[in-house]
């Protein structure tokens, strides 16, 4: 039990600062630069991530070992035995994200509306997201069991929160920047991403 | 006779100057990548190498064809609530197939793309062109749209490729380019180069130099 612990924990911390999304796979690059101009809607989007992420990652995780895993099928009838379905991963990942983010959303606007008026704006954006569908796919790719997936879902929204925050932070300040012209707005991004992945890497060496 | 008939070829060339506005655009004042910000996700975590890179960018040019030209002809079918979900099938059957191709043809490929091929099921850019062309336009027009936009992609990635494995590991589609003799005089790969952040710097660079050379695309 111990044992297993430790192993999610390392996870967890592995899908923050090592594998994190941005930096390591530029996965949702497309809102990461889009709406990071300023802190408090970063903050907002960061958290309609871990959510989503943290929902859709075990749900899928379901589906995968469920219906399309080979021989998951069996128990419906023996025929279905050596049925493979899973090149229909992708159809059914995205499919799953879509309405999860649909009902999420319903969800929040009936539960909180608070809730819903921070982070609703932001939750059909995220069903685009590739970040979303990126934990998915990684999940597929690298056999996690339902535990692992949970806490790799959830880690890699929190990752994804802490680097769109930073740069964030980093954009407000820099508009008192002398930068150069032709660099203004996205390439100066870019760059600063840049050296914060190269931040990031310095974690490579934890060993959990 | 013949006379009429170049008459006939000058009224209606090949491409009209909005069809090669639609096809040439996209590949530099108003390129995907650089200028509209979309696609970033994918376009750089594939650049270590050249030959993956390449089967990406013809991966995308298919997907990002294939989804207008369909999209387009149901444009007037498809009610405007639920076109989301729509697209979002469209272009998932398409992404399915190319990775069932790549699977079955270029496996080694394929095992390095690894999620990247799934990936283009959300790349912005294939979303982006259905929602701002695909769906107001003819299948025609919408052909020629895909493929300047995913041209616009390709070279770009495909740029950024050349730059990280030339400098990275002095190679190019696995060939050795820089010279051993070069080495021995004590040239070092760049191992920036090799790292994720390093496509962030070349893209920048790229698009340095594209704003200095055409100083209306700058940022206020």
């Amino acid at each position: 039990m111990l044992f297993l612990a430790s192993d999610l924990i390392s996870i967890f911390v592995r899908s923050i600062f090592i594998d994190n999304m941005i930096f390591a796979y530029f996965l949702g690059m497309c809102s990461y630069l889009a709406v990071s101009k300023d802190v408090k809607t970063a903050i907002g989007l960061g958290a309609a991530v871990i959510f989503v992420l943290g929902v859709t990652v075990p749900i899928n995780w379901l589906l995968l070992n469920g219906v399309l895993k080979e021989g998951a099928l069996a128990g419906l009838h023996p025929s279905f035995a050596e049925v493979d379905l899973s090149f229909l991963a992708f159809i059914m990942f995205i499919a799953t994200i879509a309405s999860m983010v649909q009902l999420v959303e319903m969800v929040i606007e009936k539960v909180s509306p608070a809730l819903y008026g921070s982070l609703g704006i932001f939750l059909p954006l995220i069903a685009v997201n590739c970040s979303i569908l990126g934990g998915s796919l990684f999940m597929q790719e690298r056999d996690y069991t339902l535990a692992e997936a949970s806490v790799f879902g959830l880690g890699s929204g929190v990752g994804w929160l802490i680097a769109i925050v930073a740069i964030a932070a980093i954009r407000m300040k820099i508009r008192y920047s002398d930068v150069p012209k032709p660099l203004r707005g996205l390439g100066i991004t870019f760059i600063i991403t840049g050296l914060m992945g190269i931040a990031f890497m310095s974690f490579l060496g934890i060993n959990l | 006779m013949s006379a009429v008939e170049t008459q006939v070829k000058e009224a209606k060339p090949l491409l009209s100057k909005k069809d090669r506005k639609l096809l040439v655009d996209p590949l530099s004042d108003n390129n995907p990548i650089t200028i509209q910000v979309l696609g970033i996700c994918s376009a750089l975590a594939v650049t270590t190498q050249l030959k993956p890179t390449m089967v990406m960018a013809i991966s995308v040019m298919a997907v990002v064809v294939l989804s207008n030209f369909i999209i387009s002809l149901m444009r007037n079918t498809i009610p405007s609530r639920i076109r989301i979900i729509v697209q979002l099938t469209v272009i998932s059957v398409l992404v399915i197939l190319v990775d069932q191709i790549l699977k079955a043809f270029v496996y080694d490929v394929s095992k390095q793309l690894s999620v990247f091929v799934g990936l283009i099921i959300t790349n912005c850019i294939v979303m982006g062109r259905l929602e701002a062309f695909a769906m107001g336009n003819k299948p025609g027009a919408s052909i020629l749209d895909g493929f300047g936009n995913s041209a616009g992609y390709a070279w770009i990635i495909i740029a950024v490729a050349f730059c990280r494995e030339l400098f990275g590991s002095g190679k190019l589609l696995g060939f050795q380019i820089i010279p051993d003799a070069v080495y021995e005089m004590g040239y070092v790969n760049n191992g920036l180069m090799l790292i994720p952040a390093g496509a962030l710097f070349v893209i920048a660079i790229i698009i340095w130099i594209q704003r200095s050379l055409n100083t209306k695309l700058e940022e206020a």
